[in-house]
């Protein structure tokens, strides 16, 4: 008994604006050549420009990269592990310890979590750096990917693994030839997850980070936190538009994939017939 | 031993960087302020074996939680925190629920690119999303341009650096953690409950109020959670939005330990947020094991 009333379209139609009408904002005025950013003075690209001059918001950009693709790797091999061994791995000593451990990071407030580990990296006596901003990225976000894989592996039928057993797989060929296509998707997801989380990442970055390695969001929170400039509206422009890029040819290729695989399905079917 | 060592990585990684950390924030919270390097005594010195660390405990007291309860910027900055992130968790519902509710109502084949919709913002930068609502809000910003123009007002509003804001910054980056899990909710109700309760006698509000809102409970409960918890310790939006006299705990500890350099301060903030915390999260956990117990049967 579905009805979508007048009430539905008009929350609907509201709500979205609600959602996309700043950043589409943002968008229009990266584009206005005036430097008050408020006063529409014509349509300009020199923000792009002078954005693209600027050394340190390029080597802010690059440590950013290259932090975000280090630690979302090692969250999605660490992150899966950890999904296994909570939903395969049967009872071991600290069980709990370990499945607590898993899910605090998801709801610690990021100020904790950034104190914390600095705090850990000067009892150590770690340099921070970009190495340790590695570190605690790697940290919080294999809690997220650990997260998306545990909820595939649930869901998917154990006697795959059990039939490869039986047919004379090792434990760990069942997991490479049989566990991992089935929970692939997961695991990427996992790991855009974890890539997403640490290019965002203000407050522990802010934490961990020494002198020698800045992020882009450190970068952006302090050119922004006396008011609005327009190189950061040109930025964020680009970051918008990636971003919208990448989740609507995500969405794109994995709609694809399951028209592609529900013909395949359909043509096994009559095959069998 | 393959068994031992898969169990045994992600452990101890989460061990040494996750568990071992808070110790330590912990101890700090119970140690002394100093003028050095780290700005805190007594460090544990093992070099001087069994005195060492009989001093290192002899001088551990609980002199910065005092100083917490004297000082009353704290416990005004945990209650406001308190206030903003309840207030701000309870206008996001409002909000979320028509919105979430009109997904569960529209066409299957609609269904996905919503979806897109809803979740297409938390992939962008959660820093941009706050920022972009500096240029809207300001006073020259596009609201007041816009509501001078229509005529509505004479002169301009203060809303950037005011508690509102922050309202405002809260509500928008939190708004799809609300709708997702009340759509997901709405989605699974059973419409042939909505039937009968019509066909017994209810009006179509009634049963909204009988019928889908009690059994959106779970939906409704797992969202506010999620928007609360995260609110409560929030740093980047008070920050950027809110102004001098927006206190919230998140900053509190923030330029405590960044601009005051008082470590052991800033670890008893953290370690009293914390424990301030564990009561929402369990019961959020609670909400979501009775979940997965309704949907096994």
């Amino acid at each position: 008994m579905r009805r979508f009333t007048w009430f539905n379209a008009t929350s609907l139609t509201l709500g979205f604006v609600f959602l996309y009408l700043p950043m589409v904002i943002l968008v229009i005025y990266s584009f206005n050549s005036s430097k008050l950013v408020t006063v529409w003075a014509g349509f300009s690209t020199k923000w792009y420009g002078t954005l693209f001059q600027n050394e340190a918001f390029l080597d802010a950009a690059w440590v950013t990269i290259k932090v975000a693709v280090v630690s979302s790797t090692f969250a999605a091999v660490l992150g899966t592990m950890a999904a296994y061994v909570l939903v395969r791995g049967g009872r071991f000593l600290g069980r709990t310890l370990f499945s607590g451990m898993i899910y605090a990071p998801l709801v610690m407030p990021e100020v904790i979590t950034g104190l914390s580990l600095l705090l850990l990296f000067i009892g150590i006596g770690f340099d921070r750096g970009m190495m340790t901003i590695i570190l605690a990225h790697t940290t919080f976000s294999m809690c997220y990917v650990s997260v998306v894989v545990s909820s595939r592996l649930v869901s998917f039928d154990r006697s795959l693994e059990e039939a490869a057993l039986d047919l004379g797989c090792s434990a760990f060929e069942a997991f490479r030839l049989v566990t991992l296509p089935i929970i692939a998707p997961a695991v990427i997801s996992g790991w855009l997850l974890a890539f997403t989380l640490s290019l965002d990442d203000l407050v522990i970055a802010s934490f961990t980070s020494g002198p020698s390695a800045t992020t882009l969001p450190i970068k952006i929170y302090s050119a922004v936190r006396l008011g609005v400039s327009p190189e950061i509206n040109a930025l964020s422009t680009i970051m918008i538009s990636i971003v919208t890029v990448g989740v609507i040819s995500a969405s794109l290729i994995s709609k694809r994939a399951a028209v592609r695989q529900r013909r395949e399905e359909t043509a096994a079917e009559r095959a069998s017939d | 031993m393959r068994r031992f060592s898969l169990i045994a990585v992600p452990y101890f990684w989460l061990l040494v960087l996750f568990l071992v950390p808070f110790i330590i924030v912990f101890k700090i919270s119970l140690s002394d302020t100093a003028l050095a390097i780290p700005p805190y005594t007594p460090t544990l010195d093992v070099s001087t074996g069994w005195e060492g660390i009989r001093n290192f405990f002899a001088q551990l007291d609980w002199e910065n939680f005092t100083f917490l309860t004297t000082d009353d910027l704290y416990w005004k900055a945990y209650l406001s925190s308190f206030r903003i992130a309840a207030i701000s968790t309870l206008l996001t519902l409002l909000i979320g629920y028509p919105i979430a509710y009109a997904m569960a109502q529209s066409p299957d084949e609609w269904r996905p690119t919503l979806m897109m919709l809803v979740i297409l913002p938390f992939w962008t930068s959660f820093l941009i999303r706050v920022y972009s609502w500096m240029g809207i809000l300001s006073n020259e910003g596009f609201l007041n341009q816009f509501l001078l123009w229509t005529g509505l007002i004479s002169e301009p509003l203060q809303i950037l650096n005011t508690n509102k804001a922050v309202y405002i910054g809260i509500i928008y980056t939190y708004l799809p953690f609300m709708i997702l899990p009340i759509y997901s909710a709405l989605e699974k109700l059973d419409a042939s409950l909505l039937e009968a309760a019509e066909d017994l006698g209810c009006s179509r509000i009634t049963a909204f109020w009988l019928v889908t809102i009690p059994l959106s409970k779970q939906g409704i409960i797992a969202g506010s959670f999620l928007v609360f918890i995260p609110a409560l310790g929030e740093f980047v939006i008070p920050s950027l939005l809110g102004g001098s006299k927006t206190l919230m705990i998140g900053k509190v500890l923030w330029e405590e330990f960044f601009s005051n350099r008082d470590w052991p301060v800033a670890s008893a903030v953290a370690v009293i947020l914390l424990l301030i915390l564990i009561i929402p999260i369990v019961l959020f956990q609670r909400n979501e094991q009775k979940q997965r117990e309704a949907e096994g049967q």
